[in-house]
């Protein structure tokens, strides 16, 4: 029996490992790549990593490319639409979590139905919506789009981490002499942290990445975000796969300072001792 | 402290009735236990009472006040969940201050109302903990800490003891019990353990699918039970139930069993001759006799110690019936025994469940 479960724990750590070099090997072969000099990305074969390394792909996407720009574009785009989308979420994901309302059930079948149909389809009818507001080619324009998607997810997320708070410990704090919107403050949302800390980081890097909109509603330089920028690599003729993934691991950077920054709020047991699990 | 007005009070989810009217007035220090099964309406009522729950229809006063519209918050009551619903990510000194925190009390009084509550509780060591490092016997006392510390005019337990162990619910209880003497505020205690109920209330209100069924004094509902509900819910091991027809002769009656035995009873009711009664007997009333005219032979299907005492589970025409005794002789009782009912311990009631209304016994015919 013994025996039997160090075994079990052992196949189990080993698939872990296994599932975690599966997932993380592109992320290596984009380091690897983008410290590969040029003259060695093709002459060299397959290697696991280059025999001489440089780094001219990230001075060259510094120092020559548009790059910085489309960071600072993209920070604020996926800054902003993240903290609307998560403030919204959180009102309208605890509405639903603690009310009963008319239309209730319509309002979260609307919300579902919009999940529910590839994004192409609305690609042209928000362009035509966009261009007389003047909100095409702006970075404005592209955060009203990403909050507007991003909202009914958010909002489920947001509704099942609330819905996971016991409704007891508002109602003891309405006896204690709270207001509803008083215990909401003071009692909820600090305990609903990491959910709020979750839909932070999945509302930003879903607008970090995202491409389409970004492609279609900016057209230049100054307005482009990185997705976009990345694009700029891949000409007629050639990719410079160098300076792309260089550009690719700098886009890393801020997601993932973004999560070493809401990684502790992410952490769950904090209702642990509320009331009797 | 303040007493409490319960008039008429209605309540419904959607097309569902919950409590098809509700009175009840509670004077002011009174301890009175909300008691019945689950689903009865007993902690809708108390959540009416405390803001919770809209009331559909009827009225509440605290104190002389309608506070039917008022939110909790200004009905200045306290309540005691059955999770404890503690703030998890307060230490139990600031659970405990909450309530006065909120109403901006001077610093110096919320210190010292914190720390009178603590020594009141022994909590005085835990002040600086986490809910989630307390045990469960603590996290209860400071849930009770909490509602004391701002003395509210009543204080409300929605069943604070369900999640505790056997032992220290009986320690709490006791705590509870001490707790309201010495405060002497007016409580509202729900609870579906009629234990709890006979032992905390100064008045037991028995409750059943939202009408209440009696109300009175743990021995008044333990004595004299207002209907068959209220009888097999009060007591433990519950009352044994028999069907009889009542019969009167000059000067005696009686209720005639199926079998024919005739069970004397020490009174005359108001019931016709004949009627369809049913006759209540408590476990511990029941008398293990030699064989008479009057008495039964019941099988023995199982014997139970409890140390105290002794259940005996018996079969008597092949119903279930149960014996309480402190006679360790039933220990070794053989395969039958006979068993009489004392007239004055017995209970009657009508066909519609009620009890039996009693009358002198020359009113019966010759």
């Amino acid at each position: 029996m013994n025996s039997y479960s160090t075994f079990g724990t052992a196949l189990h750590r080993v698939a872990i490992l296994c599932y975690v070099l599966f997932a993380l090997f592109p992320l290596f072969w984009l380091l690897k790549v983008s410290v590969t000099p040029n003259d060695l990305l093709y002459s060299e074969g397959v290697r696991m990593w280059p025999s001489r390394m440089s780094f001219e792909h990230f001075r060259f996407v510094l120092a020559h490319s548009a790059f910085p720009v489309f960071f600072r574009n993209s920070m604020i785009v996926a800054g902003a639409t993240a903290v609307i989308v998560t403030l919204l979420a959180s009102l309208s994901g605890y509405a639903l979590s603690r009310f009963t309302f008319r239309g209730k059930y319509w309002l979260v079948a609307l919300m579902l139905l919009t999940q529910m149909f590839p994004l192409v389809m609305l690609v042209a009818p928000i362009f035509k919506m966009l261009s007389p507001l003047g909100l095409t080619n702006s970075l404005t324009g592209l955060v009203v789009v990403y909050t507007a998607f991003n909202i009914p997810f958010a909002t489920f997320l947001m509704q099942s981490f609330f819905d996971g708070i016991p409704k007891e410990l508002e109602e003891a704090a309405k006896i204690d002499g709270a207001t509803q919107f008083m215990a909401f403050r003071q009692i909820v949302l600090p305990l609903t942290l990491p959910g709020i800390a979750a839909t932070l980081g999945f509302v930003f890097t879903a607008a970090w990445s995202e491409l389409l909109f970004a492609l279609m509603l900016i057209s230049g330089n100054s307005a482009a975000t990185f997705p976009v920028g990345l694009l700029t690599f891949v000409s007629k003729f050639s990719v410079d796969f160098g300076q792309m993934m260089a550009a690719g691991v700098l886009a890393l950077i801020p997601a993932c300072l973004f999560f070493l920054f809401i990684q502790r709020y992410l952490v769950q047991g904090l209702t642990a001792g509320a009331v009797k699990g | 402290m303040a007493s409490i007005e319960v008039r008429n009070v209605r309540k419904n989810f959607g097309i569902v009735s919950v409590l098809h009217g509700v009175d009840l007035s509670i004077a002011n220090g009174e301890f009175v236990v909300l008691v019945g099964p689950s689903g009865c309406g007993k902690s809708t009522l108390l959540r009416m009472i405390a803001g919770l729950e809209e009331v559909t229809e009827g009225e509440i006063r605290i104190d002389g006040m309608r506070v039917n519209e008022r939110a909790p918050k200004d009905r200045d009551i306290a309540m005691v969940f059955q999770s404890y619903a503690l703030y998890p990510h307060m230490n139990v000194a600031e659970n405990m201050s909450y309530g006065l925190r909120i109403r901006k009390a001077a610093r110096e009084k919320i210190t010292a109302a914190v720390s009178n509550a603590a020594r009141k509780l022994e909590l005085q060591p835990l002040l600086a903990r986490r809910p989630k490092a307390l045990s469960g016997g603590q996290r209860q006392r400071v849930a009770m800490g909490r509602a004391i510390v701002r003395q509210p005019k009543a204080f409300l337990f929605d069943e604070p003891l369900s999640n505790l162990d056997a032992r220290l619910r009986e320690q709490m209880r006791a705590e509870i019990k001490k707790l309201h003497r010495d405060l002497g505020a007016t409580s509202i205690y729900v609870t579906h353990d009629q234990i709890e109920a006979m032992t905390l209330a100064d008045r037991i209100v028995a409750m059943h699918e939202g009408v209440v069924q009696q109300v009175g004094s743990p021995l008044e509902l333990y004595d004299r039970p207002a209907n068959l509900f209220v009888a097999g819910f009060i007591g433990s091991p519950a009352m044994n139930f028999l069907s009889a027809r009542y019969e009167v002769g000059a000067g005696t009656a009686g209720a005639r069993l199926p079998d024919g035995t005739l069970i004397g009873l020490s009174s005359g009711y108001q019931l016709e001759e004949g009627a369809a009664v049913t006759l209540g007997i408590r476990p511990e009333h029941v008398e293990m006799s030699p064989a008479s005219e009057s008495s039964l032979r019941a099988t023995v299907d199982l014997i139970e110690p409890t140390g105290f005492g002794i259940i005996l589970h018996l079969g008597l025409h092949g119903l279930p019936f149960n014996v309480f005794t402190l006679d360790r002789a039933a220990l070794t009782a053989g395969p039958t025994v006979t068993v009489a009912f004392p007239p004055q311990h017995l209970h009657l009631f009508d066909e519609t469940g009620k009890r039996a209304l009693e009358s002198s016994l020359q009113k019966g015919k010759g």
